[in-house]
């Protein structure tokens, strides 16, 4: 499993159970040992990725756009294993925490922007190895399309979908589907169910066409 | 790939390095139709001269566009606040003198009802049948009446919800020491959580009490104890004499708590443990042991 994991991301043990862990400044009260720090794949889509053995693609010091990064749970993580890593979120009291983590990360850059409009960071973001999105928006699939262009031709996307931003209502597996279907301009790798870490999400694994 | 993208312009562009002045409007204002490679960029057009130093400056200016973003997004949240609870205050005084106007108009009927609730109540029954044609018309404009009571105070409800839901993350802090409603109400007295954080905690102690306060300063009267803290527990619940140190207690507190919300944004509960502490020994004060 760990030949998938990028450098700087590795199990460690805590407390005497092996962990997937970081190195960096500890964040939201997770064990740290040594300068790792645990990562809670329970709180992390990404975390949950890496832990179900996805092949993410990831080797380590890419650069990176993150999409919805609330208050950096994930992304100080991304942030100690990645390159330069752009960090977008929309909701101003999320991103009150995100500057303290990325006070300490000098390849953390935030950018109070929506995600839906690519047009007002594009004159800050370069192109990228790698985008996660993570965004809790309806019409998760044309955010990804949205910022296909920020994306290197061999990068990835590694989106999860949350079935209950699209539709409350509706079977997660067709919201899943639609998902799927309006995704444009990618061809899709690899898709798994992140339950029980995460109910109702959809990691999905894609790269340009 | 890159030599026909000439109209996009970097964020740096419009950036002087070491003026943090220059860098908000550069990364807030600006706008490309594509990515570049802007470290590239910037080191060719000699804004920095390698990409290390490139990350640096990026750094400096994400960090300080995003902090007078939040800051700006949640001074606006605060004047929102402010209409909130006083369009709270507004519904509540017009339900209440339009339900004495109703209970003072039930009186001629058959049933007569008193306040808020007697104008629900009113609604609940069915209407009396009768052949007086003044009376058949009148008691619909009554009940028609009562239905505005109710839907007023309905709103009123709508508008404590929305600030008890809102409060805790405009000024987590004052909303911890004072409760959803008075911190609001603390807020608008003051102008806005900026205003507020700005007040010596002596004036945030009488802020609502302004007619004695000038009175006494005038030469007539004693100075204030408090304004509308008195509606908070510790104060009210405090016997009379000991008020006085309760409310400066109080105040103190709060305006620690306004200052933390306004000008850091986290959360200290141990301020909420320090006041609560102070209380205790000003109020075992009270029980005659001193």
């Amino acid at each position: 499993m760990s030949d998938r994991l990028p450098s700087g991301v590795t199990y460690r043990p805590f407390e005497g159970t092996d962990r997937l862990a970081t190195e960096g400044p500890p964040v939201y009260g997770e064990p740290t040992s040594q300068g790792w720090r645990a990562w809670d794949v329970r709180r992390s889509k990404l975390g949950a990725m890496f832990e179900r053995g996805m092949d993410t693609g990831l080797e380590g010091d890419e650069t990176v756009l993150y999409l919805g990064a609330a208050a950096g749970t994930t992304v100080s993580h991304v942030a100690d294993f990645a390159g330069p890593t752009y960090a977008i979120e929309f909701a101003a009291r999320p991103v009150a925490d995100l500057l303290e983590v990325a006070a300490e990360r000098p390849n953390l850059f935030v950018l109070l922007e929506d995600a839906r409009s690519p047009s007002e960071y594009a004159h800050v973001v370069e192109p990228v190895d790698v985008i996660v999105q993570d965004v809790a928006t309806r019409d998760q699939a044309q955010v990804a399309n949205a910022n296909r262009q920020f994306l290197s031709d061999d990068g990835r996307l590694l989106a999860v979908v949350k079935a209950r931003s699209e539709d409350v209502t509706a079977d997660p597996e067709t919201v899943f589907n639609r998902f799927l279907d309006r995704l444009e301009g990618y061809s899709v790798l690899e898709t798994e169910r992140l339950d029980p870490f995460h109910d109702d999400h959809l990691a999905v694994i894609a790269t340009p066409e | 790939m890159n030599a026909d993208r000439g109209n996009d312009r970097g964020w740096f562009s419009s950036v002087t390095p070491g003026d943090p002045e220059t860098y908000v409007g550069a990364i807030a204002d600006g706008s490309a139709t594509e990515p570049a490679d802007w470290p590239a960029r910037a080191i060719e057009s000699g804004v920095v001269p390698d990409q290390s130093t490139y990350y640096e400056l990026l750094h400096a200016a994400t960090q300080a566009t995003a902090r007078a973003q939040v800051r700006r997004r949640e001074r606006t949240d605060d004047q929102r606040l402010i209409h909130c609870i006083r369009a709270m205050d507004d519904t509540e005084r017009v339900a209440n003198e339009l339900a004495e106007r109703v209970s003072a108009w039930s009186s001629t009927t058959d049933t007569s009802v008193s306040g808020i609730d007697g104008a629900r109540e009113l609604l609940s029954r069915s209407p009396t049948r009768t052949d007086d044609a003044i009376a058949a018309a009148t008691d619909e404009q009554l009940v028609s009446l009562a239905e505005q009571v109710v839907a007023l105070d309905d709103q009123a409800t709508a508008l404590r919800e929305t600030i008890e839901k809102s409060m805790p993350t405009v000024a987590p802090n004052l909303s911890m020491v004072a409760g959803p409603v008075l911190g609001a109400r603390l807020i608008a007295l003051a102008g806005g959580l900026e205003a507020l954080a700005k007040q010596p905690s002596g004036t945030i102690q009488v802020l609502g009490a302004e007619d004695a306060l000038f009175a006494h300063l005038a030469g007539r009267g004693s100075s204030p104890k408090h304004g509308v803290i008195f509606v908070h527990e510790y104060v009210s619940g405090t016997e009379p004499s000991q008020r006085g140190s309760a409310a400066r207690a109080l105040a103190g507190k709060l305006a620690i708590a306004a200052r933390i919300d306004h000008y850091a944004g986290d959360r200290r509960p141990s301020l909420q443990a320090e006041l609560d502490e102070r209380i205790a020994t000003i109020q075992s004060r009270g029980d005659g042991n001193e």
